[in-house]
């Protein structure tokens, strides 16, 4: 393990990404788990960094799945810098076959999905995690110890992987609503 | 004392909640528990009150009703009649493309495992179609009722999750 993440930028993967299109519910792929990736393979190279491009041209877009372009693989990536909720943040990260190893300070916060574009939920996520995975291109293995609105981001992308929506995990029955505001 | 169960449905204006409020107050009903929202323009409305008899808590509300856009129906509700108390707490949730018969196919399973629905809420989204259901089951049910819910999902192209709530007292 290392702290390679920090250090870390999309411009390591020496790729230019391009934009694709954003897949939404019920498409097929967002209800499979995706299949774990060599992340030293150029095609997951590749998707990391349409992943990222696909995340910067989005707006309010904090992170994305490689399911939510279509792709069954897990591979994801995440930038909260520049949301008001963050406290600790990476900067722009994608990571492979990523798995959370320690999860605490579980609370309830208002999570939305580009994927299920009309509808918001109240979902109870860890707000301090440790997650281990491994960085595109070098297939190096990182360990991240990260906590609210980045630990929150980075277990619903995880769920992405595995082919959960965050619909999976509301708080009850009167915990969806219709989304008002669109970003 | 009368505890009376009340629906009223129609639709959506300005007003509703004040008008049946205020026709219930002026013969001496007392509201406590009640569910009011508003679905695709319709307001739905249903209350426990308690104080009136049924014939007068329907006369109240006539007026409300009389040009048939608002629908009401009052009805006696004894107090004791609410016994589905115990069993353990569960989440339910589906989503999917739509099609006929989701809920219904759902609910079906879910009763024939023992299981309660005390909540439950759908919404229809473009073409994505989600049920989130609070249900109460008997001590050991989930299991093979997460089994069964699975090949009904299977059937219906739906994804289908059954989970323990965790109720929080703070």
């Amino acid at each position: 393990m290392s702290d390679a993440l920090s250090v870390w930028k999309p411009e390591l993967l020496g790729v230019d990404g391009r934009v694709r299109p954003v897949v939404t519910a019920p498409a097929s792929v967002l209800g499979r788990a995706g299949a774990e990736v060599d992340p030293a393979d150029p095609e997951v190279v590749g998707l990391a960094a349409d992943l990222v491009a696909t995340m910067r041209v989005s707006a309010g877009c904090v992170g994305l799945a490689a399911s939510q372009v279509g792709v069954g693989a897990q591979v994801f990536c995440v930038d909260v810098a520049a949301h008001p909720k963050t406290a600790t943040t990476h900067g722009t990260f994608v990571l492979c076959n990523a798995r959370i190893v320690e999860a605490s300070r579980w609370r309830p916060g208002r999570e939305g999905c580009m994927s299920v574009p009309d509808l918001t939920g109240d979902v109870k996520r860890a707000g301090r995690i440790v997650v281990e995975g491994f960085l595109p291109g070098t297939g190096e293995p990182v360990r991240v110890v990260t906590d609210a609105f980045e630990a929150r981001a980075v277990q619903h992308e995880i769920d992405h992987c595995a082919g959960r929506l965050f619909l999976d995990r509301v708080a009850g029955a009167h915990a969806i609503y219709q989304r008002k505001v669109y970003l | 004392m009368h505890e009376l169960a009340i629906t009223v449905i129609g639709p959506d204006r300005t007003g509703i909640v004040a008008d049946v409020a205020e026709a219930l107050a002026g013969v001496g009903a007392n509201l406590s528990d009640s569910t009011m929202t508003r679905l695709r323009g319709h307001f739905a409305m249903t209350l426990i009150c308690s104080g009136p008899t049924v014939e007068d808590a329907g006369k109240a509300l006539e007026p409300l009703t009389a040009d048939g856009r608002l629908v009401a129906t009052v009805r006696a509700a004894p107090p004791d009649e609410d016994d589905s108390a115990a069993g353990e707490p569960y989440l339910l949730s589906v989503h999917g493309a739509d099609r006929l018969g989701i809920v219904a196919a759902v609910t079906r399973v879910v009763a024939a495992a023992g299981g309660n629905i005390t909540d439950l809420t759908t919404r229809l989204t473009g073409p994505l179609y989600v049920l989130i259901a609070e249900v109460d089951l008997p001590v050991g049910a989930a299991e093979g009722l997460s089994a069964r819910l699975a090949e009904v999902a299977t059937d219906l192209g739906v994804d289908v999750i059954l989970r323990r709530a965790e109720p929080e007292i703070l």
